[in-house]
C-alpha cells in the first residue's frame, strides 16, 4: 500500500463527508461573518480607522474560523470508532496524518476563499494586487494553522471534552504563524516594498515546514497511545 | 514428509495493565490454521483486551504477538492478515455501504477492489443496500456491513468480539453462516462471546480467561452442557 494512495483516500473520504454535510464549512463561515460584524460595530469610528483595523480583524477571523473547521477533523472518526478501522489497516500512521492534514488544508482554503472577499467587502478595501498578496499569505498561514491543528485534534478527540480541549491546545501554537502573517499583511496593505515582507514570509514558511515535519514525527506516537 | 505449517497466531508472555488493573497476565497462546477458537470468561477477564492486542490496536506492556510469523506491534504490514469485528462497526454514517467498503479496500491495498466489494456485499445480502448511506441502515444491516468490511481483504485471522450481541435471529443466522464460510476457506477465527451456543458447532477449541490468565484450553467437547459445568467450576474456583 503506497503512502500516497492512503493519503489521498483518507483526504477524499473526509472531503466527501464534508461535502455531504457542509457542517464545518457553514459553521466557519457563519463564525467569520460574526467576527466581522462584531468588529465593525464595536469600532470607535473617531479613534480607529477601518484601514488600521483591517489586518487585525482578518487574522482574528481566519484563526478562529480555522479552529472551528478543525474541530470536526477527527470528530467524524469518533462515530462507530471509525479511527480504529483505519488503524487496523496496514498503513503507516504518517499516512493518516497527511491525509487528515490535506483534507483540513483544503477545507480551510475554501473557507478563506469565501471569508477574504467578505472581509474586503466589510472593510471597503480596494480590490487590487494587494488582495492577491494577502491571499498568498493566507495560504501560507493556513498551512501553519492546520499542521498543529491536525496533530492536536488527534490528541483531543480521544478525550471526553474534545471540542473544548482543541482550542486550548491549539491556540498557543497558532500565535507564531498568526503574528508572522499579520505583520506581512500590515506591510502589504500599506503598500510597503516586497523586501519589507520577505522576512515575515520566510518565517511563516519556516514555521510551516518545521511543524509539518514535527507533526509527522510525533503523530505515530500519538496514535500509539 | 510434509513440513509443519507455522501457527497463524503466536502469543508469548502477553501482559497488559490499565492503571492498577492487570488486564492480562503473561498469556501464552498458539493458534493454528483453520482453528475456530471460542474465547470465554466472565466480565473483566481480559477477553476484549486480548482481542485488541491480537488486532494490533493495543500495545502490550510485556510479551509479543506474531501473526503469520510477523510481529504485529510497530509493524503496519503485520496487520494485513487480521480482520476485526468489534462492538463498533468502524463505519461512516455519511458514506454508502459501497463507499465504506471502497475506502477499506483502498487502505488494505486490494487490487481487484470492485470485484471483492461485490463478493462481500453479496455474501452479506447487501447488494440491494449497496448505495444506501450506512447511517440509515438498520442495526442488523450495519452489522452485516461491518462483517463485510472485516472480511473484505480475506484475512488469515478473523477476530470477532461479541458478534451476536443485538442481532435478531435472521442476522445472527447470517453471521453464523458467514463465519462457517470463512472457516471453510481455512481462516482462523477467534470469537469472544457470552453466547457459546451461537458458534458451538463450528468451534474447534475453547479457551477460558479469568482475571487475565488462561485457566482452560482444550479442544471443544461434544456437548455444550459438559463445557458449561466445567466453566462454572473454573469460575467458582
Amino acid at each position: 500500500m503506497s503512502l500516497r494512495r492512503a493519503v489521498l483516500a483518507i483526504a477524499a473520504k473526509d472531503l466527501r463527508i464534508e461535502w455531504r454535510h457542509r457542517t464545518a464549512f457553514t459553521s466557519a463561515i457563519v463564525f467569520a461573518v460574526l467576527v466581522l460584524v462584531v468588529f465593525i460595530f464595536a469600532r470607535d469610528e473617531g479613534s480607529v480607522s477601518l484601514a488600521a483595523l483591517a489586518p487585525t480583524v482578518l487574522w482574528v477571523m481566519l484563526a478562529l474560523a480555522t479552529v472551528v473547521t478543525l474541530n470536526r477533523a477527527f470528530l467524524l472518526e469518533r462515530e462507530h470508532h471509525a479511527l480504529e478501522g483505519i488503524l487496523l489497516a496496514p498503513i503507516s500512521p504518517v499516512a493518516l496524518f497527511w491525509g487528515k492534514w490535506l483534507a483540513n488544508l483544503a477545507l480551510v482554503l475554501v473557507v478563506e476563499l469565501v471569508a477574504i472577499p467578505l472581509w474586503v467587502l466589510f472593510f471597503n478595501i480596494t480590490p487590487d494586487l494587494r488582495i492577491l498578496g494577502t491571499g498568498a499569505v493566507a495560504i501560507l498561514a493556513a498551512i501553519g494553522f492546520t499542521a498543529p491543528g491536525t496533530l492536536f485534534s488527534a490528541i483531543a478527540v480521544r478525550t471526553r471534552f474534545a471540542e473544548l480541549l482543541l482550542p486550548v491546545l491549539l491556540l498557543p501554537f497558532v500565535i507564531p504563524p498568526l503574528f508572522f502573517a499579520a505583520q506581512a499583511t500590515v506591510r502589504l496593505l500599506e503598500g510597503a516594498p516586497v523586501s519589507d515582507l520577505i522576512g515575515w514570509l520566510r518565517l511563516l514558511a519556516l514555521y510551516d515546514i518545521a511543524f509539518l515535519a514535527l507533526a509527522s514525527i510525533l503523530f505515530p506516537a500519538v496514535m500509539d497511545q | 514428509m510434509t513440513p509443519l505449517r507455522p501457527p497463524v497466531v503466536e502469543v508469548r508472555g502477553l501482559g497488559r495493565r490499565f492503571g492498577h488493573v492487570r488486564a492480562l497476565r503473561s498469556v501464552d497462546l498458539v493458534i493454528g490454521e483453520g482453528e475456530v477458537l471460542l474465547l470465554s470468561g466472565p466480565n473483566g477477564a481480559g477477553k476484549s483486551t486480548l482481542l485488541r492486542l491480537l488486532a494490533g490496536l493495543t500495545r502490550p506492556d510485556t510479551g509479543t504477538v506474531r501473526v503469520l510469523e510477523r510481529a504485529l506491534h510497530g509493524n503496519p504490514q503485520g496487520r494485513s492478515a487480521v480482520g476485526f469485528l468489534s462492538h463498533q462497526t468502524f463505519l461512516y454514517d455519511d458514506l454508502t455501504a459501497r463507499e465504506n467498503l471502497r475506502f477499506a479496500a483502498t487502505l488494505h491495498g486490494i487490487e481487484s477492489a470492485e470485484r471483492e466489494i461485490a463478493r462481500v456485499l453479496e455474501a452479506a445480502g447487501l447488494l440491494q443496500a449497496a448505495d444506501t448511506r450506512a447511517g440509515v441502515l438498520s442495526h442488523g444491516l450495519q452489522q452485516r456491513l461491518a462483517i463485510a468490511r472485516a472480511t473484505l481483504h480475506a484475512p488469515a485471522l478473523l477476530l470477532l468480539d461479541e458478534p451476536f450481541s443485538g442481532l435478531d435471529a435472521l442476522a445472527a443466522d447470517l453471521l453464523r453462516r458467514t463465519i462457517a464460510a470463512e472457516c471453510a476457506r481455512g481462516r482462523t477465527v477467534v470469537c469472544v462471546t457470552h453466547q457459546p451456543a451461537e458458534i458451538w458447532e463450528i468451534a474447534t477449541r475453547i479457551v477460558v480467561l479469568d482475571r487475565g490468565a488462561v485457566v482452560f484450553d482444550a479442544p471443544r467437547p461434544p456437548l455444550l452442557d459438559d463445557f458449561t459445568a466445567t466453566y462454572r467450576g473454573l469460575i467458582a474456583a
